[in-house]
């Protein structure tokens, strides 16, 4: 497939799918909902959104997408922010939640408290020999609390990882997509592990 | 911490979060986790389901904080909890309890019939019912950061919802089709701020989720409701007040992320047995009902 216009899947069980789609709009790259098993067939890319993530593992189960999707990322490229980036984890402080464990990290839900606690920090990175200043949304996040060996952070807020990486896996506890910034689409949707896709 | 502009994109964001999802009444720590086993994305923790606070009368006021701690701590997923209209002190409670959502509820009774809470200098999002756009405008402009559909709480009966929803889209639409000149007075018909009518007519839609609640009984009336732009459900006493209420949950959460798959509700909607009796909002008078205060 082609790494030049890239579809980008977004899975679109429950939470806040729709936002994710209107960022890659205004990137420029073609998307499209992911729902069904055939759904997967047409993304070269997916996003797994904020959402709950108790209630987005359930309905992967209830609508018998466990084994489509546990391949799917386990050999394309996929972001997981929030909910996604906890269904993506090797393992998680909660037994509510069982993970797919394909990034080597440990998280810890709601880690940074209840809503109350949820909140915007500031956030610098370099991109591209690039730096680029980011506000960081944070809602009900998920905390690492362990990094494995293969895994690289690529930002941290107040000392914790978080926006890391391994191999065809990214992952993130703030919402870019709640943010003016395309910044962390644009790099997901045309740069982002360009050699698992070529 | 973040000044009110960033507060609102929190508070936004954590909408956004519950989209395509259910929400729950329960009454207990119980019916929470069952809850949240069939897949609710959030609860909202009560004394009594709207049906028993209209059935039993007298001054509904909010929540015990034992029974909503109890649920605090039975579940993983987001608790909300209601708070009488116009009565911040009540708020302030709720806030200090670190619930994740309140509801400033026409489902309680009002503590003040002139003014709504200013939602601005919480750090806790608030949703607000409404009927129309005029309401849902006028609670964002003071501070609300999810809109829901009064419908007739406590009724099982939909139809108050769906008027309410419809009423919502029309009058978004017609704003969308005027000019620019025409929106001020607009605005003023409306009772609504101007900048807001202007952002809406830009936007094509309200600038904070828009759910539905009042009245969702059945998988298929969160399936009517999803089609006409609800963005997720609330459903009060139709799940507790179900024959078997944790199979009607999952049904109505299946059925809210398949809600344009008619064969799928076929699935969701089969032998769940009895869903809640329930009352005809043509049948109650017009000092019972709710989604006038």
């Amino acid at each position: 497939m082609s790494t030049a216009s890239p579809v980008v899947g977004v899975l679109a069980l429950q939470g806040d799918y729709q936002k994710h789609r209107q960022m890659l709009d205004r990137v420029g790259v073609s998307s499209c909902d992911v729902r069904t098993a055939d759904d997967f067939s047409r993304a070269d890319r997916l996003i797994i959104p904020g959402g709950e993530s108790t209630v987005i593992a359930d309905l992967l189960r209830r609508f018998s997408l466990q084994e489509t999707f546990s391949a799917y990322i386990r050999s394309r490229p996929v972001w997981g922010t929030c909910a996604g980036m906890i269904l993506l984890a090797a393992r998680v402080n909660d037994e509510t939640v069982n993970p797919y464990g394909v990034i080597d990290i440990d998280v810890d839900r709601n880690g940074y408290g209840r809503q109350f606690f949820s909140d915007i920090r500031p956030g610098h990175m370099q991109l591209d020999g690039v730096d680029h200043r980011l506000d960081l949304v944070f809602i009900r996040a998920p905390r690492v609390t362990r990094v494995g060996d293969g895994v690289a952070v690529l930002l941290t807020c107040d000392g914790d990882p978080v926006l890391l990486a391994q191999n065809n896996v990214l992952v993130s506890a703030f919402h870019p997509e709640l943010t003016d910034s395309v910044l962390l689409h644009r790099y997901f949707a045309l740069t982002f592990a360009a050699e698992v896709t070529a | 911490m973040a000044e009110h502009k960033d507060l609102m994109t929190v508070k936004i964001g954590l909408a956004e979060m519950l989209r395509n999802g259910v929400i729950m009444d329960v009454t207990s720590a119980e019916q929470a986790k069952i809850a949240e086993e069939a897949g609710a994305v959030a609860v909202m923790a009560l004394e009594r389901v709207p049906a028993d606070i209209r059935a039993e009368g007298g001054v509904a006021r909010m929540t015990d904080p034992a029974i909503i701690e109890a649920i605090k701590k039975a579940v993983t997923i987001p608790v909300m909890a209601k708070c009488r209209i116009g009565h911040f002190a009540e708020a302030q409670i709720l806030q200090a309890l670190e619930v994740d959502f309140i509801d400033e509820s026409e489902v309680l009774t009002p503590a003040d019939y002139e003014n709504h809470i200013d939602k601005h200098p919480f750090r806790i999002p608030f949703v607000c019912g409404c009927r129309n756009l005029s309401e849902a405008l006028r609670r964002i402009g003071e501070g609300a950061a999810m809109i829901r559909t009064k419908g007739e709480a406590g009724t099982g009966d939909v139809s108050e919802a769906v008027k309410h929803l419809r009423l919502i889209n029309k009058q978004i639409k017609e704003l969308t089709v005027l000019s620019k000149d025409e929106l001020p007075s607009r605005a003023k018909e409306l009772a609504a701020p101007l900048d807001l009518v202007i952002k809406v007519a830009g936007l094509g839609r309200l600038p904070v989720p828009n759910f539905a609640a009042g009245g969702v009984a059945t998988p298929a009336d969160a399936s009517l409701v999803m089609q006409l732009g609800a963005e997720s459900v609330f459903v009060g006493s139709g799940i507790f007040k179900s024959q078997n209420p944790a199979r009607m949950a999952r049904a109505i959460v299946t059925a809210v992320a398949k809600y344009d798959q008619p064969l799928e509700l076929v699935k969701a909607s089969r032998g769940l047995g009895a869903s809640m009796k329930g009352r005809s909002v043509a049948g109650i008078s017009e000092e019972e009902l709710l989604h006038t205060r």
